[in-house]
Formats: structure tokens, sequence, C-alpha cells
């Protein structure tokens, strides 16, 4: 029995953080994932304080999914989900204040995040304590990661560096010569990637990839369509995937599941 | 007199075009990229924005000045900002389908979907981080979404140009339209060295 539910709490943990990758598949969140992204350790500060966030507002909101009416349960799992931001916000300005410099105002800003009120109308208000943990864990674990990896490539190309650390001083720490050191120096990175431009183009060819995977996965004749992670609200909804997403003209807007 | 306006003007072009609000502060990225598609629908979704933060500016720098700094418990701007913003958009929805159902048509169906766009929220918490007033908080409110609404509207009317161009398979739909964002983000590096 017990074994069986950590099956389960394992095999959603993986869902968020591979399967349904919330930035990488899912495409949510968008703001931030670029906003941040100049660096990895940055991305990495960001992903971590998210999921905490998402972890702990996805236990009270699975608690609470009993109690709260489902007419006012979006206000609701707003107010549950700023008052942790304000928590980890108050948290990270005491402790780690050159990170919450870094972010500046991204951190009040996971309010809106769309990841978090995504997770908690999708998953956290229709599962149980536990699942609902493992899924803000996979979930906040794969927005880490994929912030973590956007950021190096973008500090790779931009400033040469990697996690802080320049190329040339990378060289001379693992002890190769002069001549390898003063070329490394000598490079000029591509400046733009670290700036606001970069990050449009760094996202423009990861969403190219991911056409190319879904594309190939239809020619194979798999599913590609993505099942959870779609709530009401499709203005925040980054799922390119899904053909409700757009502003109808004709005066309906997108209205999935409607 | 001439000094306040002078700064007024200031804050006004920083905000709607030096650090433009999509294409150098990333926010509002959803529907700069999701409602891009027409000319039409994304200059109403412009307006919107205009309508909503600088009304969201307005009752948020109210709030914050005269209750919550006034109680010491500015902590709690993050959850009273976004209570307020979703109340306010709710409630001028109302009024609008209520008194002015002709704008009600034009703005109505873009409303809703504004609540939780973090430009709003950005904004009501730029003012207050950086202690402007309301006057101050106004302006730069309608001025970050004066820059919205020129940055939508340049973008769709790009890809109302582009739907005819033979793009490469990988990159149809969201890819070239984040290139053609990148591409304007250069452009806008450009007023950088305006002020």
């Amino acid at each position: 029995m017990s074994k069986e539910k950590e099956m389960t709490a394992g095999k959603v943990f993986f869902n968020g953080l591979i399967k349904e990758n919330p930035t990488f598949v899912l495409m949510l969140g968008m703001c931030p994932t670029l906003a941040v992204t100049t660096s990895a350790i940055n991305g990495f500060g960001m992903g971590m304080t998210t999921m905490v966030v998402l972890t702990m507002s996805n236990i009270i909101i699975s608690m609470l999914r009993g109690i709260i009416p489902d007419k006012v349960r979006i206000p609701a799992f707003i107010v549950i989900i700023a008052s942790f931001v304000t928590i980890v916000g108050q948290f990270l300005e005491a402790y780690i204040p050159a990170l919450n410099d870094a972010l500046g105002m991204f951190i009040p800003l996971i309010v809106v995040n769309c990841i978090i009120l995504g997770r908690a109308e999708a998953f956290a208000s229709k599962n149980n304590f536990i699942l609902s943990m493992f899924d803000g864990l996979g979930m906040g674990l794969g927005f880490t990661v994929a912030l973590t990896c956007i950021g190096l490539v973008r500090e790779l190309l931009g400033a040469h560096k990697i996690f802080g650390i320049s190329f040339a001083e990378l060289a001379a720490m693992i002890g190769a010569g002069e001549g390898v050191t003063g070329w490394l120096q000598s490079q000029s990175p591509i400046a733009i990637f670290v700036m606001a431009p970069g990050a449009f183009f760094v996202l423009a060819a990861l969403t190219a990839i991911q056409n190319v995977v879904r594309s190939k996965k239809e020619q194979r004749g798999e599913k590609t369509k993505i099942q959870s992670g779609c709530s009401h609200d499709c203005m925040n909804c980054g799922d390119s995937a899904c053909e409700h997403r757009f502003y109808d003209p004709d005066g309906k807007d997108c209205a999935v599941g409607r | 007199m001439g000094e306040t306006l002078r700064e007024l003007l200031i804050i006004a072009i920083g905000s709607a075009l030096v650090s433009n609000v999509v294409l150098s502060q990333f926010y509002g990225l959803c529907p700069f990229l999701g409602v891009s598609k027409q000319l039409k629908t994304a200059s109403g979704m412009g307006i919107a924005v205009i309508f909503v933060i600088t009304l969201a500016s307005l009752v948020s720098g109210a709030i914050y000045q005269f209750i919550l700094q006034r109680f010491h418990i500015e902590y709690l701007r993050t959850i009273v900002f976004i209570l307020v913003i979703a109340a306010l958009v709710q409630f001028v929805e109302m009024f609008l389908k209520k008194k002015i159902p002709a704008l009600y048509q034009s703005l109505g169906v873009f409303l809703p979907l504004i609540t939780t766009n973090c430009a709003v929220l950005g904004t009501a918490l730029t003012n207050v981080q950086k202690e402007y007033n309301i006057l101050y908080g106004v302006v730069n409110g309608f001025a970050t979404a004066g820059g919205f609404a020129i940055a939508i509207c340049i973008l769709a009317g790009i890809r109302e140009k582009m739907q005819y161009n033979d793009i490469p398979k990988p990159f149809q739909g969201m890819p070239i339209v984040l290139v053609t964002a990148g591409l304007m983000a250069i452009a806008f590096c450009g007023f950088s060295g305006l002020l």
C-alpha cells in the first residue's frame, strides 16, 4: 500500500522534472525565465525560490481543497501564494541579500507566475498533499534545471563565464599555459546574449528545438498533446501547442475546457 | 512646477521607450506573444492595458500611501496589490458593461485576461520601490503601459506581414515571433542614449 503510494509520488516528481518540464515542455512562466537568466547562478536562485513557494502553496492548497468553496478558489489560491511569496521574499532579503538584489522585482512577481497558479488549479486542488508536494518539488526542480541551463548558455556566450568564473580563470585553474590564458582573455564575448535581446534569441532556439521534437513525435504517431498544466486562463498559458491559445477575433476569447 | 514637469517627462520617456516594459524588463510577455497575431486585437489589448495599469497605479499608490504606510505594514504590499488589482479589474468590467457598453464591446474581452498579467503588478511594485508619489506613479504607469501598447502594435504589424513568408519549418509559430521580438529589443536598445 505504502509502496504503491511512493511509486506514484516518484512518478509525479519525475513527471514535473522531465516529462512535463514547466519551461521546456509546458512553456509556462516565461517572464522570469527570460528576465533573470543573465547568469546560471541567478537562474538557479530564481528556480529554487519558485520551487519553495510552489511546494509550500501546493501543500497548503491541497490540504484546504475540501474547505475552499469552488467559486472563490482563485482568489483564495492567490492569497495563499502571495503569503508564501512575502515570507520567502523577507527571508531572502534578510539572509541572501545579493540574490535578492539580483532578482529584484521578480521575487514578488512569483505571485503571478503561471506555473504556480496553474499547478494549484491543475494538480493541488485535485490531489492529496503528499502527491501535491512531490508535484511542487518536481515542477520546481524542473523549472530550476531549465533556468540554470538557459542561464548557463547565456553566460557562456555572452560573458565567457561558467557559474561566474571566466574562461581565463578556469584555464589558469586547470594549469593551462600562459598562451591559452592570454588567448582566452583576448576573445571578446557576444555581449548581446546577456542583454535583453539575447534572451529572446535563446528562447527562440529552444522553442524551435521543441517544434522539431514534437513534429518527430507526431510522425511516429505519438500523442503530443499535454494534458495537465492547462488552466483556464489562456493569456498566461505558454503552451504554444494549445490550439485554443490565441484570442479569437469573433468575440469569443479562448476557452479551454469551457 | 517646471522642474516637476521635466522630471515627469524623463520618467515617461524612460518607462515607455528606454526601459520598455516587455522588450527590456520582460513584464507581460504572455499577452505580448499571445495576442499579437492581428493588429486590431493587439491595439485593443494595448488600450485595455493602458487603462488598467494607469488605474491600478492610481489605486495602489493611494492604498500604499494612505493605508500601508500609515499603519507600517508595507511588507504586505504584494498581497494587498494583487487582490486590489484583481478586484479593480472585476469592478471595471462590471462598470463598463453596465454604463459604457460601447467601450465594453472593444475592451471587455481583454479585461479578465489582464488580472494576472505581471506588468500590472510589476508597475505597481516599481512605483513603490522607486518611492514615487501618486502623481509620479500614475504618469509612470501610463507611460509603461504606453510602451507596452507601442511594442505589441509593432509586433502585430510585423506578424501580419510575416504571415506569407516562407519560414523554415522548425521556426514556424512561436520561434519566429521570438526572433522578431529579439530584433525589436535590439532596436529599442538604441533608445538608451535618449536620456
